[in-house]
């Protein structure tokens, strides 16, 4: 249920379903995004993604037309998955619905069982489809229901066992999803991290232009998903009705543990423990290291950020993750929000600030930028932390913001940001440090060179 | 390398000089293609975005408002209601049982909370599927409101953009004719297709008020609804950006008489004689416009040609790929970037019509390669054949010139510099000059592979009996 008074919804904090679906499917090797629908939704959405990654975004689309919208869209999505096939070299292709085909009544899943029949003849690559109608949900729920189609879709039999771990990360950036290989090679295991978008969003100089990004999980490795030792899905908030790993949970007995989004030190020893269940592996050396770095840097700037008051807002998991950094810091996160609708949201939001604050921050979902800014008139925030859409409100209200998540549109490097694990926590913390001091430094008549 | 180009496609591509000019186009994109075009709701967004006083307001689910949510640089001297994003966010229940009572009762709290002189309400994919009757709502909220509430058919599935720049014509229409045109002098004009992108329909008036002529309306550059209603009261339209406000033009000239010419600010020919028709126009009203405009003119290039000139010689013999939404803009580019001696050998654009195709086959050189709704596989395919040095385009170009190792020229909507008027031709010149001469290209595998080849070929010395 959404929290907001009014019926008309002012500068959305959140996105619309299929494109978190494409950004999802644009993690997986060989693959292209596919949106079955009017030809604007994919450009909108390459256009929102590329501002944020800088990075090629192509998303096919069947791009429907009239005539199309009233005797449906099949032809349409045949023809162009045909094409992309052809063009692209596509091994996956990941087809998103839109508002438009799920409202016209299109049965996607019907239309490519009939395209895999009349075309059975071609070398065919893999077709994963995922409803992503734009009235239900947010793009968190596009982005979690892909990657549960990936699993679903995809993972067909048991694989032999082996030493593999499944992460299922969300939406984090291309630096988190590095940070996270390493961990995982440093505790000695294969990993699946599904999807991948490490290196398929952020890409090197290269000499060519690549049709399809290498990089992203690979066919072979989401097969070996049901062999795995078990799956960590990052996230507290819930979001669709089976996730990847209850599913793999479900048919294949592959062990799931949920964690939050390992931002800051609870919530990444939380993850560790994980691992370290899951493989049988202690927390190795450097990450200790790491741990102990960052709870130095935590004593050593804590008066900096002690007592400031927060507003956080975002998507739900973000929220969530930041809420629980920027309490066991000291910030008082006095209001956290989201677009969307969760049902665990703000139970959530209680457990990870449980035994540090006195209560939790008051939580509000399903609302909009408006919502925030009113309610932010009275609670006289030192800080805003999200995305960039919300740099004109800290404008209004005069407080820095400390940009995290998705989109970064008003920034230079957003792929490269780094939130979870200990290092992540570490890069956090000194930039939200740092914008204090900048205040502080900007605001002072002294001009103090030395803080 | 051909296997870039889509069979179906073959006709919406032309390498001038090789045969005679056809050019396929106005066609529906091809499914799975990855177009660059975006939708009709895109086009009626874009023209209407900028009327800074009106509640534009997206009947739908979210998407459509939030990826257009401030993303131009259309700036308001005013009020910038427009900044704001304004949305029904229809739910799964009001796609079920209509989103009628929904999108008026979200008009009525807008427009209770921020008094707007008028609303604009644009109808999404679905909901016109759905069945919602989003001009009755209107009509209902405008007689309760006693403000102009506007329907826009902006359904995204019915076509490409140029649909949604009739659609938005049309909503623009109903307003002209509406207002009050006294102390509106003969002299006077509407500047229609402008967007005021980084302020520069600023430019663009300060011209005309050096000239003498009064502009009446903005359309809708920094636009109000007041200016609109009484548009019809002045003496002439200048119509830029034909494809977005042509429309308008024709529907103003039968309705009201009023002429309409076409004008380009961009570039130094066409910013000139774009002025020197309106004085041309008016000369007989006020005959001594022509000399006024002269001088104008005679001042701003004694400023902007020798600062050009630096920009030149670095430039000159480069070759540029162009890709652009409508194909005006194209035109008004090739010239500008021969002032840079630069040649555009790559040209095309999302929605061009046949005139637009026929004009810029004349304009451009022999072996210019001109394309219609194309995709980033041709456009890769052309920038890497043809060897170009920069990219002229929009945020979805970027990537693809810049991992080509291929400057790169922001010239779309999002843009935050001036590039129109004399002043905007020497934005564009240090604009084009800091991408294309940056030394961080030598540094990119493609650049950097060529220039060893380059290197090798030079050192190898001539095997006996050989010569150049």
């Amino acid at each position: 249920m959404s929290d907001s008074p009014y019926v008309s919804t002012t500068n959305a904090c959140k996105l619309c379903t299929p494109l978190g679906a494409a950004l999802a499917f644009r993690g997986i090797e060989g693959a292209i995004p596919f949106l079955h629908g009017s030809q604007g939704c994919a450009t909108y959405m390459r256009r929102y993604i590329i501002s944020h990654f800088r990075e090629p975004m192509d998303i096919a689309s069947s791009a429907l037309g009239e005539k199309q919208a009233v005797f449906g869209g099949g032809p349409n999505l045949k023809k162009g998955i045909l094409n992309v096939m052809s063009k692209y070299g596509a091994t996956v292709v990941g087809v998103a619905t839109t508002c438009l085909t799920e409202t016209i009544g299109d049965d996607v899943p019907r239309l490519l069982a009939e395209f895999r029949k009349e075309f059975g003849d071609l070398p065919l690559p893999e077709i994963v489809s995922v409803s992503t109608p734009s009235y239900s949900g947010t793009h968190m729920e596009g982005w979690h229901a892909a990657v549960a189609a990936l699993a679903g879709q995809l993972v067909k039999e048991k694989a032999p066992a082996e030493r593999r771990v499944n992460v299922m990360p969300g939406l984090v950036s291309p630096a988190d999803l590095r940070h996270l290989k390493d961990i995982l090679a440093d505790f000695g295991v294969a990993g699946t991290i599904l999807p991948d978008i490490s290196d398929s969003m952020d890409r090197p100089a290269l000499l060519d232009y690549e049709k399809l990004p290498a990089g992203g999980t690979t066919l072979a490795d989401i097969r070996a998903m049901s062999g795995a030792l078990g799956s960590i899905e990052w996230g507290r908030a819930d979001h669709v009705a089976e996730s990847a790993g209850t599913n793999l949970e479900r048919r294949f007995g592959v062990k799931n543990i949920r964690v939050g989004l390992p931002v800051g030190i609870r919530e990444t020893d939380a993850f560790f423990e994980a691992l370290t269940e899951l493989t049988g592996v202690p927390t190795p050396a450097r990450y200790a290291n790491e741990r102990g770095r960052l709870v130095d840097a935590y004593v050593d700037g804590h008066k900096y950020v002690a007592g400031k008051r927060a507003i956080v807002y975002g998507e739900e998991d973000m929220v969530i993750a930041m809420v629980a950094f920027l309490a066991e810091i000291g910030v008082k996160p006095i209001l956290a929000a989201t677009g969307a609708t969760c049902k665990n949201f703000k139970a959530s939001l209680a457990a990870v600030t449980e035994g540090i604050l006195p209560e939790p921050p008051e939580a509000r979902e399903g609302v909009d930028f408006h919502d925030i800014a009113e309610q932010a008139e009275t609670l006289a925030p030192d800080i805003l932390v999200g995305h960039s859409k919300g740099y004109r409100y800290a404008r209004d209200m005069n407080v820095p913001l400390l940009r995290v998540g998705f989109p970064i549109h008003d920034r230079f490097g957003g792929p490269r940001m780094r939130h979870v694990g200990y290092g992540g926590a570490l890069e956090l913390f000194d930039r939200l440090v740092n914008l204090f001091l900048e205040r502080k430094q900007d605001d002072s008549a002294v001009g103090y060179g030395y803080l | 390398m051909e296997q870039a180009i889509f069979e179906e496609r073959r006709d919406q591509i032309h390498r001038k000089g090789e045969g005679p000019f056809e050019l396929a186009c106005n066609r529906d994109s091809l499914a799975g293609a990855v177009s660059q075009r975006a939708c009709v709701f895109c086009g009626s967004r874009v023209v209407l975005y900028p009327i800074a006083d009106a509640l534009h307001l997206v009947h739908g689910p979210i998407g459509c408002a939030v990826y257009t949510w401030d993303i131009r640089g259309a700036l308001s001297s005013g009020p910038e209601l427009h900044r704001l994003s304004f949305s029904t966010d229809l739910q799964e229940k009001d796609v079920i049982f209509g989103g009628e009572k929904k999108l008026k009762a979200a008009l009525l709290e807008l427009i209770e909370r921020h008094k707007p002189n008028a609303a604009f309400v644009y109808a999404t994919c679905i909901v016109g599927i759905i069945g919602d009757d989003v001009a009755a709502v209107c009509r209902d909220v405008a007689a309760q409101t006693g403000i102009p509430v506007i329907p826009v058919q902006s359904e995204g599935f019915k076509g490409n953009k140029r649909e949604g720049y009739a659609a938005a014509c049309k909503a623009m229409f109903t307003l002209a004719g509406t207002g009050d045109t006294k102390d509106i002098s003969p002299v006077s004009v509407n500047i229609l297709g402008d967007f005021n992108l980084a302020g520069e329909i600023w430019i663009i008036r300060e011209y005309f008020e050096k000239m003498g002529v009064q502009v009446v309306a903005n359309i809708t550059g920094d636009g109000r609804v007041a200016d609109i209603k009484r548009c019809h009261g002045a003496g002439l339209n200048v119509v830029q950006c034909s494809g977005a406000t042509m429309e308008l033009a024709k529907m103003m000239q039968d309705k009201f008489g009023t002429p309409f010419l076409r004008v380009s600010y961009l570039g130094i020919e066409d910013m000139a004689d774009s002025l020197y028709a309106v004085a041309d126009h008016f000369r007989d009203r006020d005959p001594g416009i022509v000399a006024r405009t002269q001088k104008l003119v005679r001042e701003e290039l004694s400023t902007l040609l020798p600062e050009l000139k630096k920009y030149r010689k670095d430039l000159e013999g480069k070759k540029v790929a162009v890709y652009v939404g409508g194909a005006f803009k194209a035109f008004s580019l090739i010239k500008a970037f021969r002032h840079l001696g630069m040649q555009v050998v790559l040209v095309g654009s999302q929605t061009g019509t046949k005139e637009d195709y026929e004009e810029l086959a004349t304009i451009c050189d022999p072996g210019t390669v001109i394309v219609d709704d194309s995709n980033p596989l041709e456009l890769s395919k052309f920038v890497k054949e043809l060897d170009v040095d920069l990219f002229v385009g929009g945020v979805k170009e970027r990537p693809i010139a810049h991992k080509l190792g291929v400057g790169f020229c922001d010239h779309n909507h999002e843009r935050k510099e001036a590039l129109e008027g004399f002043v905007g031709m020497l934005n564009f010149a240090k604009e084009v000059h800091a991408s294309a001469t940056s030394p961080v290209w030598r540094f990119v595998p493609r650049r950097e592979a060529a220039a060893k080849a380059l290197a090798a070929a030079e050192n190898t010395p001539l095997a006996a009996g050989e010569s150049l």
